[in-house]
């Protein structure tokens, strides 16, 4: 069969092979794509801007870019007494003020070597419980918001506003209730509050049930959440990864359970929930159910509430004596803290902060290698992250 | 708009255009929504909670672009690293524009006003129509500072020279005393 045999076969094929295929590279090779999500975007809860490199829809390497929110925390307390400085932590994390003023008063309360009384104690947990509500439930909605499903979101700020009442009709504030005092608290609660405590609670527990009936069974959501965004959970932990994230990666690790007793917590009775799967969806199924248990501590908490005083006896100028103290707790994000060194005066010498958002959003350039477009909102939304936990 | 600016209804449109114009423009209100800090959860609150319910008063949030925008609120701290891009998107905006000033940061600073980073109210880098006090204000208080911004726009000439001068109106603070000389 010489006559089918062709002069150009005797090109080496090899060579030939691979001059195809560099052709076929250079043909459908494009050059990747900058895109900027924000400073200003809907699902950066604020102003975090993210800079994406993609490779089609396909992400190559992402990183974010903070310090958009920065207000300098850390060096306006050094010039505040201690009084004035819960007015400035209140908006750290501005979803969970409540739970911000608690580490700081605890710490300078540690330092004055006082305690609050019980009564006192448990009120603070009830209105850390509350505001571990307002923040997660804001969440529970807006999670739906990020994948498509509009309505979710229209019932977390509904019944988000039924907890915000209870807060205002307590401490006077709506957002930034400033309410702790060194020693205790500012007001006992007023009366009817806790009745009406107790009916709130059980809408909240019915909104659950909602998002759980429209959400957690919903096809579409969890094709949009399960397997997307995978946390390995020590790989979290190495990253200081904290609270709902970490626990969604199935580490059971919870301060108020596992940390230095603080508050009434260790004498309440509760189940910190965990997740297996580490992806977006086991973040919102944790953050579901702990808004059930804070539920459940609640009414614990309001069924057990001791009478008596709420504030210590603390002298009229607050002034902590020399000393250094760290203290963390469970806020709604992860583990918050404050490292406070006192050198005797009206206000600290140095606070540094270490709030939850900070880390969880160190994990992302890692987290949204690979990952489709729209998979960066889900991510994004599912981490839960607060501009002012991390810029600070 | 482009239709007076480009002086087709003459120096001075007739008064029933002039009302018709600005009763239709300010129920049509685009507002792009600028939320740095707790503020925009406010806003949000007020946009999206059916208890306030913004839209109401014929305020349509999440414009595509601001290009597309009549009024930007700026709720929250303004820092030194953002005010650049605020300035940016704000110039992006056609005319005529309307900024709200939300929150106490947001119109002088507020409780950082010894910090480094921060921008000591935003009227250094755009011009400001409404300031809402308050740290941070109350739903209520952006719907109040949207129906006073309404009568303005309603108030409001159309003639060539008076759309220059815009600018040069009085600010508007939503307080009780403006509050109780309306009632």
């Amino acid at each position: 069969m010489t006559s089918t045999e062709t002069p150009g076969f005797e090109v080496d094929p090899a060579l030939y092979s691979n001059l195809a295929g560099s052709q076929v590279n250079v043909e459908l090779d494009t050059g990747d794509m900058i895109l900027n999500l924000g400073p200003q975007h809907p699902a950066t809860h604020g102003t975090l801007r993210l800079v994406v490199r993609l490779d089609g829809e396909r992400v190559v390497a992402a990183d974010p870019v903070i310090g958009y929110m920065h207000r300098g925390y850390e060096k306006l307390s050094e010039f505040r007494t201690y009084p004035q400085i819960t007015t400035l932590i209140n908006r750290i994390d501005w979803l969970s003020s409540f739970a911000n003023e608690v580490p700081f008063v605890h710490g300078a309360e540690q330092l004055m070597g006082i305690e609050a009384p019980p009564r006192a104690q448990w009120i603070r947990t009830i209105l850390t419980e509350l505001s571990r509500i307002a923040t997660i439930y804001l969440f529970l909605g807006e999670m739906g918001l990020q994948v498509g499903a509009l309505t979710p979101a229209f019932w977390g700020f509904r019944d988000r506003e039924l907890v915000l009442n209870l807060i205002e009709s307590a401490t006077g504030g709506r957002f930034h209730p400033n309410f702790n005092r060194i020693g205790g608290l500012k007001d006992d609660l007023p009366w009817g509050w806790i009745a009406e405590c107790r009916t709130t609670m059980d809408k909240i527990l019915r909104g659950c049930d909602d998002f759980e009936d429209v959400l957690v069974g919903n096809e579409i959501f969890e094709a949009r959440t399960r397997g997307i965004g995978i946390i390995p959970g020590e790989l979290g932990a190495a990253y200081g990864v904290s609270g709902a994230n970490l626990r969604a990666s199935g580490i059971d690790w919870d301060l108020r359970r596992d940390g230095k007793p603080y508050l009434a917590y260790p004498e309440l009775d509760f189940k910190v929930w965990t997740h297996s799967d580490g992806d977006s969806f086991a973040r919102y199924w944790v953050r579901l159910q702990e808004t059930r248990e804070a539920v459940r501590m609640v009414i614990q908490l309001l069924d057990g509430l001791p009478a008596g005083p709420i504030m210590a006896k603390v002298p009229r100028i607050i002034k902590v004596p020399e000393g250094e103290v760290w203290v963390e707790t469970e806020n709604p994000l992860g583990q918050m803290g404050y490292y406070i060194v006192s050198k005797g005066a009206t206000g600290p010498f140095r606070v540094k902060i270490r709030s939850a958002s900070f880390s969880n959003v160190s994990i992302l350039p890692w987290l949204l290698r690979g990952v489709y477009v729209p998979d960066v909102i889900t991510i994004m939304g599912s981490l839960y992250f607060i501009l002012g936990d991390i810029d600070r | 708009m482009g239709l007076v600016e480009k002086g087709v209804f003459g120096k001075k449109p007739l008064k029933p255009v002039t009302w018709l114009l600005n009763y239709s423009r300010k129920y049509s209100l685009w507002m792009f929504q600028w939320g740095l800090a707790c503020c925009a959860i406010e806003m949000g609150a007020a946009l999206a909670s059916p208890r306030y319910d913004m839209m109401r008063l014929g305020v349509i949030p999440f414009p595509a672009s601001p290009r597309q925008a009549d009024l930007v609120v700026i709720s929250g701290t303004v820092t030194d690293k953002m005010a650049p891009a605020i300035k940016r998107l704000y110039e992006q905006m056609p005319d005529p524009k309307y900024v709200i000033s939300m929150g106490s940061c947001a119109n002088c600073g507020g409780p950082y006003w010894d910090s480094y980073s921060v921008t000591k109210g935003v009227d250094q880098v755009i011009p400001v129509d409404i300031y809402i006090p308050g740290c941070p204000p109350r739903p209520e208080a952006l719907l109040e500072a949207i129906v006073m911004l309404q009568e303005r726009i309603q108030n409001e000439g159309l003639g060539n020279d008076e759309l220059a001068q815009r600018w040069r109106g009085e600010h508007v603070v939503v307080d009780n005393a403006y509050m109780a000389a309306r009632v």
